[in-house]
């Protein structure tokens, strides 16, 4: 599923703009140790995480994940939002919890 | 093709600049995806030990047609017990930078695990000097 459908399906808002390119969504993977995620979530996957700092964007490029989701509404800083319309990935804000975004996503067939 | 990069000190701000850069160099190149990612998040890896454990540096990036090697050169403090480093979730992060999501103690294992070769040379007080190298070539 397109990360741009996935997010209409959580209801949930894509704060870097329209997406330069279909960018697939292969599985979640949800972590808010950098390091680990580095070297665990899978290529294209979505990344579920609380933070919300400069560095996500470097460590969702340099692994290959294919967007980057904040749950429970936090915010995400401005800085971040321009770096990552700069690196061209995706992030995407949701109110609801990484639970709900998982059971979201199986449900979705992700 | 021979790439030089400055580390700052202390500042996450631009740290991994340096590793999406080269990332971005070796996509051109056509190298193998899985490759680049194994090289990119290696290079990361290190490059954010410089900046947050080693008073920043440079990184010097050389690439041919069948490997990569980077260089990272830190002036930090050096590594006192380098087998306790390498250990899987050893870490003397600051609360600081673990807040940020740093400190897991598995940047070095992750190079290790995804570089052909790992060469670390300390000098308690001097500073450290990582250098990875991932060859394009190996057939398995
Ligand atoms: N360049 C360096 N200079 C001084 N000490 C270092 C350097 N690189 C690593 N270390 C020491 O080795 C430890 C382990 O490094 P490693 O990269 O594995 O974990 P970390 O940086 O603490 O956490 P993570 O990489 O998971 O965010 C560090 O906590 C630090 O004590
Ligand atoms: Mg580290």
């Amino acid at each position: 599923m397109l990360a741009a459908e996935f997010a209409a399906k959580l209801g949930a808002k894509v704060l870097t703009g329209e997406p330069r390119d279909n960018t697939e969504i292969k599985g979640i993977y949800c972590g808010d140790l950098l390091s680990w995620v580095m070297s665990h979530a899978p290529k294209s996957s979505a990344w579920v995480t609380v933070h919300t700092h400069l560095n996500i964007v470097a460590v969702a490029s340099i692994s290959e994940l294919s967007c980057i989701i904040i749950p429970e509404g936090i915010k995400v800083d401005e800085a971040t939002i321009n770096r990552a319309i700069d690196e061209n990935t995706i992030i995407i804000s949701s109110e609801l919890t990484a639970y709900e975004i998982c059971s979201i996503a199986h449900d979705c067939g992700i | 093709m021979k790439l030089h990069y400055e580390i700052p000190a202390n500042d996450l701000t631009y740290a991994g600049e340096a590793s999406s850069s080269v990332k971005k160099k070796l996509v051109q190149l056509g190298i193998d995806p899985a490759l680049v990612k194994k090289a990119a998040v290696s290079m990361y890896e290190a490059e954010i030990n410089a900046v947050i454990h080693g008073n920043g540096g440079f990184a010097d990036v050389e690439v041919s047609s069948d490997r990569i090697i980077v260089t990272i050169t830190d002036k930090g403090p050096g590594i006192p017990n380098i087998e306790l480093a390498m250990q899987e979730g050893w870490s003397t992060a600051s609360d600081e930078v673990r807040e940020m999501g740093f400190g897991a103690g598995m940047g070095l294992p992750n190079i290790k695990r995804y570089t052909d070769k790992l060469d670390i040379d300390t000098q308690i007080g001097e500073g450290t000097k990582v250098t990875i190298t991932v060859e394009f070539n190996k057939r398995l």
